[in-house]
């Protein structure tokens, strides 16, 4: 049997196809009204709150709970001080990616982190090893985490709350919420304004119902997996299992990925004044001094006239709502050599907001100017054609709201 | 003296469209707006604290894709948000909900028909097949049927290609739709009333006829024209009312360089030698350009800001025949709850899309009969929409904006005067609505009501008409607004028409605005090379 979130008894009723995913072993809704876009609209317009307790939760703690995860984790936790959060990662001895997930430093030497994957005897053996005196448990069944995502989640939470006065991107709030103790921290996964709440596994509930109470008049709308998807995309955040593999199960390093090859190398621009003896370290030097990344991650924009054409040539209207593909998509350079390879998107999809065909793409290093065009190739009536395509840094759409000061 | 590249009067969405690919391609140019605000009858108003009213243009589909793209809209704040229902009550409690699920919605017509069900689908992949063949001919300049000119006899072959291209069996749908009733195209594929009704609705919109009417094939053909994100026939409401868009549109156009002034109404389209080479406003102001496009409609453009006696008679004559007839009004309510249904629990689920008041043909035609007779209708058709079901924008937490489309209320009443009855069609429309949802009435905080007679005052289109003059098969392609004149010139020299009284015609849809701009960019090129 898969097991349920603390919020199951409200999504459950609300669930109007009756359709579950299995997340990481829990019950999750892809969505829970017919149309996946209008849930996806209440992250752009009003407010759309998520289920993403399946997540995998550990807490550090100890004497050398910093020094552990300065050596850990590839950012530095330093900069992450009591009260604020940090996307980090952490990669292999190689250099490679393991994973990401967002660190919450929630008291003075007490750190909270999310995975995508269980983590735990990974991140408990390199303690052993290398010895650090660091309490490593798994809370990931003691909460379950709700985001609380669009232009009216501030709205929504003040009518809860006091305590998220001014607070700040990536900042953290301990707070109640009806009577309950909730860490809410200002993240999310969809490029908007938005908030993740941290709630006590047994408090879930209650604490549901008085955020869908608050939410109403605000047009609150449960959504699912599958517009928290669209709306990553957009964000430019990238997925595991879609964008990127774990370094730690792949077969061969073609599998794998270097920071730099994911557009992370911002994590490091100041690594020359970091003095910390992190996994992978040397690894990631190397590549950055010997520029020996083999790609780079990119956005890319599907031209709407070639897309139009494309499709009209061949007889049938272009689909445009619904297009959401997270399989790998050839990427072709445009030159005299036909069908010469380029690279590959990780997903693509029809964005209704941007009115463009926008998509995740892995290119070697001089296709990743922007404004560089490449061709993508898709099917059109079970053919292959390609489309023109232009190269666009990430994320595609970053509104000011997400990152603003009241 | 104030000069500019071009001028562009009026800042309707047509306008600022033109003026934005204006400004695009280069040009200096200035919009002139009459009101305090843009956006025609594209606007979004604050009439109570915290409510916003979409006073007359309510939703979006026309809008053409390409439009988007070359004037980037997304970049400037567009958001059309989708319509997850919609609802068609019955006169007996009975009602359609349709959703986004090809499936609930065959199982809920079924309970009707379950062959009317079935021939939804059939029904929806014909229409697609025909938009999909026509919408070459709404993007297109329509070739000019009283020229030689060998440029036009290829554009009329082009034309004639695309007739040609299409199968047979679309080709004998799009014939239907252009000569015959909605009536008769849906009464050959459905048998119930209800299903026939709902689907009728688009063929009557703003239009002087009823749904047994011949033009209203044509009328319908129009709307389902429009697409939502690549789907024909659907809409979408934008964020913060069809107000926000006309926002984006001059934001855009601004972007690009161009200048807006407001209040500042145009008296006459300045010419010397035959050739237009400025304006003068009201207040006596003149300003000069090069290029003068009028996005205002035909009868303004032609017989209001130039003299009629400059121009051919054959013109005048047809602008002075293009029928106007407006026949639409508004009754906007500020709500402080959604309605509810005597049949269906209270919920705002239902009011996420067109709420469809019009149950069947026999209702419709009782209140075209009205209209016939020179009254508004009784019961009249009307097309709800309450918007902050979607968009919490539109009015404070907990209460509502309802904006109702209603049909008919004939500009020119038979023995009395829109001023004398503008509250009497506002209480026809709320009994009507109370009479579907039982104590409506009780939650009414404000209404509003706007006549065709307040579309001409406020807006300023001819008779209100909402479209710029009747979208019947003779007032279209070739003869909007006249035939010889429906390439977006006029007989004076840099005087353009950009209006929805040219092609392909009214609705928020911009078409009428870039092929005119693209006709002003080459002729300048042409008048450069």
């Amino acid at each position: 049997m898969p097991k349920t979130t603390p919020f199951h008894p409200r999504t459950e009723a609300l669930n109007h196809p009756m359709i579950w995913e299995n997340w990481a072993g829990y019950l999750v809704a892809p969505r829970y009204q017919h149309s996946d876009l209008s849930e996806y609209y209440s992250v752009r317009n009003s407010a759309g709150l998520l289920d993403t307790s399946p997540l995998f939760k550990y807490k550090f703690s100890g004497p050398d709970a910093e020094a552990y995860l300065m050596h850990t984790l590839a950012r530095d936790i330093r900069k992450c001080k009591p009260g604020r959060a940090q996307y980090t990662i952490w990669c292999d001895e190689a250099g490679y990616v393991v994973e990401d997930g967002v660190i919450m430093h929630t008291s003075v030497g007490e750190y909270w982190l999310t995975s995508a994957e269980p983590n735990l005897r990974y991140f408990r053996q390199i303690a052993r090893k290398k010895g650090f005196n660091v309490e490593i448990e798994d809370i990931s069944a003691d909460y379950g985490i709700l985001a609380l995502q669009g232009p009216r989640s501030l709205t929504i939470l003040k009518e809860l709350t006091s305590d998220l006065n001014g607070l700040g991107f990536f900042r953290l709030a301990h707070t109640k919420i009806a009577g309950h103790d909730v860490v809410i921290s200002r993240t999310g996964y969809t490029g908007d304004l938005g908030y993740e709440l941290w709630v006590p596994t047994d408090s879930g509930v209650p604490v549901w119902d008085a955020l869908m109470s608050a939410g109403e008049g605000h047009n609150i709308t449960p959504i699912g997996l599958h517009a928290l998807k669209m709306a990553r995309i957009e964000a430019g955040l990238l997925l595991i299992d879609v964008d990127f593999y774990t370094a730690r199960y792949a077969w061969t390093d073609a599998q794998r990925d270097t920071p730099h090859e994911l557009g992370w190398g911002w994590m490091f621009k100041n690594l020359s004044k970091d003095d910390r003896d992190f996994i992978g370290r040397a690894a990631i030097e190397k590549e950055v001094v010997e520029n020996s990344s083999r790609w780079n991650t990119v956005g890319l924009v599907i031209d709407w006239y070639d897309y139009q054409a494309k499709h009209r040539e061949a007889g049938i209207h272009p689909p445009m709502d619904g297009v959401f593909n997270e399989g790998t998509m050839n990427i072709y350079r445009i030159s005299d050599i036909p069908w010469e390879y380029g690279g590959y998107a990780t997903c693509m999809m029809y964005s209704s907001l941007l009115r463009s065909h926008i998509a995740i793409a892995k290119l070697p290093l001089d296709l990743c100017e922007p404004g560089t065009e490449v061709d993508l190739e898709i099917s059109i009536i079970r053919r292959s054609v390609n489309v023109k395509a232009k190269v666009v840094a990430l994320p595609f759409f970053n509104p000011e709201r997400k990152t603003s000061r009241e | 003296m104030k000069k500019y590249d071009a001028i562009v009067i009026g800042g309707g969405h047509n306008g600022l469209v033109n003026a934005g690919y204006l400004a695009k391609a280069g040009l200096n140019t200035l919009v002139l707006e009459r009101r305090h605000l843009v956006g025609g009858a594209a606007i979004t108003e604050e009439l109570l604290p915290g409510y916003k009213f979409t006073t007359f243009s309510y939703a979006l589909s026309l809008i053409r894709p390409d439009i988007c793209q070359e004037l980037n809209l997304p970049e400037h704040g567009m958001m059309t948000l989708p319509m997850p229902n919609h609802f068609h009550p019955a006169e007996d409690g009975q009602y359609i909900k349709l959703g986004h699920d090809t499936y609930e919605n065959y199982h809920e017509i079924s309970k009707l028909s379950p062959e009317d069900a079935e021939g939804m689908h059939d029904f929806g992949h014909i229409m697609d097949r025909v938009c999909h063949a026509l919408k070459p001919l709404v993007d297109m300049i329509p070739p000019n049927t009283q020229s030689q000119d060998p440029e036009e006899l290829e554009r009329m072959a082009e034309f004639h290609a695309i007739l040609e291209e299409m199968e047979p069996d679309v080709q004998e749908m799009v014939q239907k739709l252009w000569t015959s009733s909605i009536a008769d195209v849906l009464d050959e594929y459905f048998e119930n009333d209800l299903v026939k009704g709902m689907l009728s609705s688009s063929a009557i919109i703003g239009s002087m006829c009823g749904p047994r009417s011949k033009e209203s094939g044509m009328v319908w053909l129009f709307h389902k024209m429009g697409e939502y994100d690549g789907i024909f026939g659907e809409w979408g409401f934008h964020k913060g009312g069809n107000g926000g868009f006309t926002q984006c549109l001059a934001r855009a156009f601004e972007a690009f360089g161009g200048t807006i002034q407001y209040e500042a109404a145009v008296e006459q389209v300045l010419r010397k030698d035959g050739q237009a080479i400025g304006v003068k406003l009201e207040d006596g102001e003149e300003i000069y350009a090069d290029v003068v496009v009028s996005a205002l409609d035909p009868r303004n453009t032609f017989l209001r800001l130039v003299d009629p006696d400059e121009l051919p008679q054959d013109l005048v004559n047809h602008i002075k025949d293009f029928k106007f007839q407006g026949s639409a009004a508004k009754v906007n309510f500020a709500l402080s709850d959604v309605p509810k249904h005597p049949n269906h629990e209270k919920s705002a689920e239902l009011f996420r899309g067109f709420l469809n008041v019009g149950p069947t043909f026999e209702y419709l035609e009782a209140a075209f009969a009205d209209a016939q007779a020179g009254t508004f209708s009784k019961r009249p058709f009307i097309d709800g929409c309450i918007q902050s079901t979607i968009d919490p924008d539109m009015a404070p937490a907990g209460k509502h904006i309802m904006s109702n489309f209603v049909m008919w209320a004939p500009y020119h009443l038979k023995d009395s005067d829109w001023d004398t009855e503008r509250e009497n069609l506002g209480d026809a429309v709320q009994d009507t609505l109370n009479s579907f949802f039982p104590g409506f009435n009780d939650l009414v905080l404000h209404r509003e009501v706007v006549t065709p007679l307040d579309i001409e005052r406020i807006v300023g289109i001819a008779e209100g008409n909402i479209f710029h003059g009747e979208l019947f098969p003779d007032q279209m392609f070739m003869n909007r607004p006249a035939p010889g004149w429906n390439q977006y010139r006029t007989p004076i020299k840099g005087y353009y028409q950009c209006g929805s009284g040219t092609h392909p015609g009214g609705c928020v849809i911009g078409a009428p605005g870039k092929l005119c701009s693209m006709q002003v960019l080459r002729d300048r090129e042409k008048a450069l090379a």
